[in-house]
């Protein structure tokens, strides 16, 4: 599947807060209906960089949710402002346009085209890397593949999306567990400490691992994994000028040796092809 | 229909070398890219000899109306690209140009006269932004370096050479005379301007290289200073690039001695903004003059 050539102007159909984070969602009148792990380039038409200068390049994010709407596909991105380009982003209205490329990269497989012996998916994500874990486990649910999920966060500031992507009739999805660091929800601790407890059980040796979150939890992840030999998927992040594989700067170092273009040839990477998540 | 070294091209917009991977494009956008591709000519990846890993990351950094890079020219080298790109190249609808560099000038000539025997190239563009090993000197900083590597590149083709100039000197003028006689067909400028960022959470260089090049809006001044003043010393055509983002930038190029212009960073905004800058030239920009 092919993005449609070039940039096209999207109205924002709502943007609401949700905890520390905000999801708004765009309605995508031509574009194809985009694959779990894949991200759109997203800028806002109006007031992108025209004070300061920036933000000047549009800012890669990862679909959350996607849903039919009456002309096109809506689609939901959960973000964080961190940062001149996703403050504007937080800042967008209903009814104004956002210039959008995509859907963008390669996509989670499924556990059994990622290992013929999987029975089942973990899912773990951290802070904003929650958003392409919920559109995922949407697809894995459908198909009725066996599932866990695992979100973390730091602490209450930062964090968000669980109403809106991880819950249904008002309650936490019951395959979902939390973990955060301060305490305020679930586990008191890393996300990555629920992982570690249930790669050490029995069954967890015929699932396939599947990641999105901070590089220091990415590679915990990719870690713990190797150790127990799981295989793993990781939806991985680089800073990104162009999302086609024009700029190379998203470059990411391979297993093999040499660089990945995370843009063409990610953002979902099989965790033995990646020698190690470095910080950005 | 511009007339550039006896090629016809279509509209005077063409990318900047290393701003446009068609290859990956036609990946990412199907044949759609070819239907519409957004150049009247194509300008490839820089090739070197050898093949290029590229630099350790971080490489890109966002900056007041423009960025910052240090990509390190990854390539597959000469071999890689005749055998695996080119043919890609090829089935481009529009005329081929290869931009080469190396760091000797044993080096340079291999590479023209491997890369100009091929029909599939239309002209060659020499990245000079580079050290000659022998003599330590950036050769495209020293008009001398400049003329004595022309020369030995002139007799192995008839193919159009085209000189990229750095702006990264205090008189571009004189590379370009130099340039121009010792027998370069065109020169294009600029390349981009050597610059730093700070992480400010690190309060360290930004760009594992430390520095990288800027491009965009924000050196859209300086190049076209330097075009002006490269258009009034030499007679060849001139190809003018540094932050042009619609039609009304190309036409201030074009007003200032270029005979094409060329989209570099704006491509990574906008994928179809070659077509998009030439389209604004012809409806808004040549329809509307006083608009300039």
């Amino acid at each position: 599947m092919t993005a449609p050539f070039g940039r096209r102007l999207c109205e924002v159909a709502g943007n609401v807060v949700s905890g520390g984070y905000r999801i708004f969602s765009l309605l995508d009148r031509e574009g194809p209906a985009p694959e779990p792990g894949q991200f759109y380039m997203l800028a806002a038409a109006g007031s992108w960089g025209e004070g300061g200068g920036r933000p000047f390049l549009p800012r890669a994010i990862s679909v959350a949710e996607a849903a039919p709407a009456k002309a096109g596909v809506r689609l939901d991105f959960l973000v964080e402002g961190v940062g001149p380009g996703t403050d504007r982003l937080c800042e967008l209205e209903a009814g104004e346009g956002v210039w959008v490329t995509g859907p963008l990269g390669n996509s989670f497989q499924t556990p059994k085209q990622v290992n013929p012996d999987a029975a089942g998916a973990i899912l773990v994500g951290g802070g904003i890397g929650i958003a392409p874990m919920a559109i995922w486990r949407r697809h894995l649910v459908e198909r009725g593949i066996p599932l866990r999920v695992l979100l973390g966060f730091r602490n209450q500031q930062h964090s968000g999306g669980l109403d809106e992507l991880f819950c249904a009739g008002g309650t936490l999805c019951p395959d979902v567990r939390l973990a955060s660091e301060d305490g305020h929800a679930g586990h008191q601790g890393y996300v990555t400490d629920l992982l570690a407890t249930m790669l050490a059980g029995d069954d967890a040796t015929s699932a396939v691992v599947y990641s999105c979150g901070p590089p220091a939890m990415l590679e915990a992840v990719r870690a713990l994994c190797s150790e127990h030999g799981v295989a793993c998927e990781l939806a991985m992040e680089s800073p990104m000028a162009c999302g086609f594989g024009a700029c190379f700067g998203c470059a990411v170092p391979k297993a093999d040796g040499g660089y990945m273009r995370l843009c063409v040839d990610g953002p979902v990477v099989r965790g033995d092809a990646v020698a190690e998540v470095a910080h950005a | 229909m511009p007339d550039f070294c006896g090629i016809q091209l279509e509209h005077p917009v063409i990318n900047a070398s290393g701003t446009y991977d068609a290859i990956a494009a036609r990946r990412v956008f199907g044949d759609a890219l070819l239907e519409d591709f957004p150049f009247s000519a194509f300008v490839s990846k820089t090739i070197t000899p050898e093949a290029r890993g590229g630099n350790q990351p971080r490489r890109i950094w966002e900056t007041p109306a423009g960025m910052i890079n240090s990509i390190g020219l990854p390539n597959k080298g000469l071999e890689g690209f005749l055998a695996e790109d080119l043919p890609q190249l090829a089935e481009l609808p529009v005329p081929l140009i290869v931009s080469v560099m190396a760091t000797n000038r044993e080096d340079f000539s291999r590479l023209v006269a491997a890369i100009a025997a091929r029909e599939e190239v239309a002209a060659i563009e020499l990245n000079v932004s580079c050290p000659n090993v022998h003599s330590g000197l950036i050769v495209g900083e020293q008009p001398a370096e400049t003329e004595s590597l022309l020369a030995a590149l002139r007799p192995l083709t008839e193919k159009p050479l085209i000189v990229k100039l750095t702006p990264n000197v205090a008189a571009p003028e004189a590379v370009a005379v130099a340039a121009e006689s010792a027998g370069a067909d065109a020169v294009s400028l600029i390349n981009t301007l050597k610059a730093s960022a700070i992480d400010p959470l690190t309060r360290a260089p930004a760009l594992a290289a430390g520095h990288g090049g800027l491009s965009g809006p924000a050196v859209r001044p300086i190049a076209l200073q330097q075009l002006r003043a490269v258009a009034a010393v030499t007679e060849i055509p001139l190809v003018g690039m540094g932050g042009i983002g619609s039609g009304a930038d190309a036409a201030e190029f074009l007003a200032s001695g270029a005979t094409l212009v060329a989209v570099g960073t704006e491509n990574f905004r906008d994928p179809r903004a070659g077509s998009r800058v030439a389209n604004e030239l012809e409806t808004e920009v040549y329809e509307a003059p006083s608009r300039l």
